[in-house]
């Protein structure tokens, strides 16, 4: 059941998206985040649209997939939308009860839910493309200047890292530790929140021990393949711009501009 | 001198009470002195808490001694100085396969060790190969190291330690987590290791049948070495083997139970063949 | 009085293009007081077959009777059902989470509505019979080692007093002492108290001293179920799916085959010196 959450799991596949360099990926999706915040109009959102559906197509990644992680946060989409519809002032449409469904609602609604689809979705898309590694890697370089005000760039990267990857082993865990424990008539999901909250120890306790004994395996393991910290590091696969970066670059421009430019279509 | 070499090495563990006093000390390693050559093959044997997984950490410097001493490759552990120097010569794995693999990609993972000892982007490429290939694991680069079998993953984590190219690597209880078929894969990256790349393997195990290709065992119990010799002289020894709770391979319990019986058979019997051909001397 | 699988299947993501059963069309009887081995090596479909038998999985078709009755019946009480098919999970000592080992006993037999006393009565006994030394009784879980953990957590399902016990891999990890110790304990178990057995293993060797039935599982079905002298005459078949028969078979086939007139289903030490000597006496 844990195990279903695909939203933003990496998805092996090669195409000119997954070969970009992660910062340019990263750069991009704060780029295409604030591109969508400035649409105005319908023209700002067909350029958005075409831009992702765009990238969609290149990323090689079934829209099947994509959609089925979707699903997780649907719930999250039409709270923000019902929420939307009816607490907006306007003009009413329809009303029952004490709730008015207003035009005015009805746009904001929409809006906020193609704004919320679309920023899923197109971060989802820099995740799926891109290892968490690669990720890791691409953020300690663009954060690398900071180092100069003694942030351990090199310490976040690693731990966000290593928790990327105990992920689902933890997840696979908490699964497991259930079972078990339901073998033993536990119960997990009747009774009030204090008898929820109390039958939930049997199932936290041994996962924090099971967290801290692989944390202390882990970094056993770590030193005794000589890791001293950053220092001194070379790289498996050190981030070099090539020319499909700086093209990815320009057209980020472009497509940031055409979206602003969009502002001023009547 | 031998690549490794232990005098009198002891090592307490100490636990402590709440307000940080001394509660007990348990002395887990007791005075081994033992001498490892360069190219060897070597098994240590012992029941769980006979010392050997802590005996082992010594040999790359995870723990320290409480007293004695011990050199790899000519350099004492003791030393600060050394550590990185010896943890570059003598490789380790662990017995969990999920707890020490790093990278979330099967060769990134392999990587991380001549990334951290500042090896050229290009050669960590070369070794990477190299290593995979040698374990047997080439095909899988590209895979995430949670969809592998348990015995992929540590052979993963084996060429991990052999893309530092140490001239030995430790082995402390690898197969302990394994179903028969992984635990058949690891001893056979692992035996290649020292037959085709020629490093020192010193395996770590309570498994008898792991330890009949082995140059040389060490049998530990209660933080001494009880015996030491080759399979064949060690698996002589059925009854001091049970009287320290270890087995014998079922082939050599077979051959013991039929010379008690009164049948001519020669001690130390490893193999099938051997027991059929001595059966076939008798008939 | 059993637990019977009738043409049971299990598909774990039902909207999968291709599905994938993880069971295919199982039919078993888990008879009283049986001492059961099932085998198979990982992804077989073992961990699946036996959380159908304590209703953690429900069959995607099929049914499951468990004396008599049909355990995915709505009105059907699956809580008893887990009290009475108790399920000892590989590396049960990660579920201990109580601050001595008395406590975590007692957590299945709460769980189960008894009263303090009648559940520290059963944690008592559960711990007696695992064998576990009562100076150890109060002392934290954590302390104990790696056997002695395994213990209590088998003495936590035991607590139930369930008349089946399932044990997936209760050997993994213990050296020769700890698992002879583990593997004796539940033969008591079976022999003296009557609980029915069934014991996960990969391991031949281990089944084929203890247990009466052999149930072989490969990709998701049952290939045998049968005594083990009748399994491992298909050595040729168990290799095929990554298994093996224990080596004394093996040794029993060179014999043969060199014109020894060996037994060629000894699968125990002491079988197999029997039929040796009396091999090499009939022709002296």
């Amino acid at each position: 059941m844990l195990r279903d959450i695909t939203l933003g799991q990496y998805y092996q596949a090669d195409s000119v998206l997954h070969r970009l360099d992660p910062r340019v990926k990263l750069i991009g999706t704060i780029a295409y985040i604030i591109a969508l915040f400035m649409c105005t109009n319908v023209w700002g959102y067909l350029a958005v649209t075409v831009f992702l559906c765009s990238i969609i197509v290149i990323s090689k990644v079934p829209v099947k997939f994509m959609l089925k992680g979707m699903k997780a946060i649907l719930f999250l989409i039409i709270i923000t939308v019902c929420f939307n519809m009816f607490m907006t002032q306007g003009e009413v449409l329809v009303s029952f009860w004490r709730l008015k469904i207003t035009k005015e609602g009805l746009i904001v609604a929409a809006k906020m839910a193609i704004r919320l689809s679309y920023l899923i979705i197109g971060s989802s898309l820099m995740t799926l493309t891109t290892t968490p590694n690669q990720l890791t890697d691409g953020l300690e370089k663009l954060l690398g200047p900071l180092k100069k005000i003694h942030m351990p760039v090199h310490e976040i990267a690693m731990m966000m890292s290593i928790a990327l990857r105990f992920i689902p082993i933890l997840m696979e865990e908490t699964d497991k530790i259930m079972k078990a424990q339901m073998a033993r008539g536990a119960n997990f999901d009747t009774g009030n929140i204090f008898q929820k909250a109390k039958s939930l120890v049997p199932l936290l306790v041994p996962l924090f021990i099971s967290a801290f004994r692989r944390a202390n395996d882990l970094a056993m393991a770590m030193e005794a393949r000589c890791y001293k910290g950053g220092e001194s590091r070379t790289k498996m696969k050190p981030l070099k711009y090539q020319g499909r970066d700086i093209a990815g670059y320009l057209i980020l421009v472009g497509f940031v501009a055409a979206v602003v430019a969009t502002r001023w279509i009547p | 001198m031998s690549l490794i070499k232990t005098d009198k090495l002891s090592f307490d563990y100490i636990r402590r009470d709440e307000e940080g006093n001394v509660e007990a000390i348990v002395r887990a390693v007791d005075e081994v002195s033992l001498d490892i050559e360069q190219g060897d093959f070597i098994a240590i044997l012992g029941h769980n808490g006979s010392g050997k997984s802590t005996f082992s950490k010594h040999l790359n410097a995870i723990l320290m001694p409480t007293e004695g001493t011990v050199w790899v490759d000519g350099k004492d552990t003791g030393d600060s100085d050394n550590l990185w120097a010896i943890r570059e010569t003598a490789g380790m794995v662990f017995q969990n396969p999920d707890n020490q693999i790093i990278g979330q990609i099967v060769e990134e993972d392999v990587g991380f060790g001549p990334e951290n000892l500042g090896v050229e982007t290009k050669e960590i490429w070369q070794r990477v190969e190299e290593s995979l290939k040698a374990v047997g694991m080439w095909e899988y680069r590209k895979h995430s190291p949670n969809k592998l079998s348990g015995g992929q993953k540590q052979r993963v984590s084996i060429a991990g330690v052999l893309a530092m190219h140490p001239k030995c690597i430790v082995l402390d209880e690898p197969t302990a987590m394994l179903d028969p078929n992984g635990r058949y894969e690891v001893i056979r990256a692992a035996r290649a290791l020292n037959e085709v790349e020629k490093v020192t393997v010193i395996l770590i195990t309570h498994y008898m049948e792991e330890v009949i290709f082995a140059d040389k065992v060490f049998v530990m119990d209660k933080g001494h070495i009880a015996m030491q010799g080759t399979p064949r002289e060690i698996f002589s020894r059925v009854e001091e083997l049970k009287a320290i709770h270890l087995d014998v391979p079922q082939v050599t319990m077979l051959a013991h139970e039929l010379k008690k019986r009164g049948l001519n058979i020669p001690d130390g019997i490893l193999t099938t063949e051997e027991l059929v051909e001595a059966l076939k001397k008798i008939r | 009085m059993s637990l019977i699988f009738n043409h049971v299947s299990h598909q774990y993501d039902p909207d999968a293009a291709i599905p994938v059963l993880a069971l295919k069309d199982v039919n078993l009887k888990i008879e009283d007081g049986g001492f059961y081995g099932l085998i198979g090596h990982t992804g077989s479909g073992k961990s699946t077959l036996v959380q159908h038998m304590n209703g953690l999985l429900k069959p995607t078709a099929g049914e499951i009777y468990y004396e008599g009755r049909d355990i995915c019946d709505k009105d059907f009480d699956i809580k008893s059902l887990r009290h009475e098919v108790g399920l000892v999970f590989q590396y049960p000592e990660h579920q201990l989470f109580e601050a001595t080992v008395f406590e975590d006993v007692c957590f299945g037999p709460k769980n189960m509505g008894l009263s303090k006393k009648d559940a520290e009565l059963r944690a008592f006994e559960a711990l007696t019979q695992v064998g576990l030394d009562a100076e150890y009784f109060y002392a934290s879980p954590f302390e104990l080692s790696g056997g002695q953990k395994r213990r209590v957590a088998i003495a936590g399902v035991l607590a139930m007093k369930p008349k089946i016990l399932i044990l997936d891999e209760p050997t993994a990890g213990l050296d020769p002492k700890g698992r002879d110790d583990i593997l004796n304990q539940i033969k008591k178990l079976h022999d003296e108290q009557g609980i029915t057995i069934v014991l996960v293993s990969h391991s031949m060797e281990d089944v084929a001293n203890y247990v009466d039935t052999i149930i072989v599982m490969n990709k998701g079905e049952v290939m045998y179920n049968d005594s083990p002298k009748n399994v491992f005459t298909h050595v040729e078949e168990l290799e095929a799916i990554g298994l093996a028969a224990p080596s004394v078979t093996y040794i029993m086939r060179a014999l043969s085959a060199q014109g020894f007139d060996v037994d060629l289903t000894a699968t125990t030490t002491r079988e197999a010196a029997d039929t040796i000597i009396n091999a090499l006496s009939d022709r002296m």
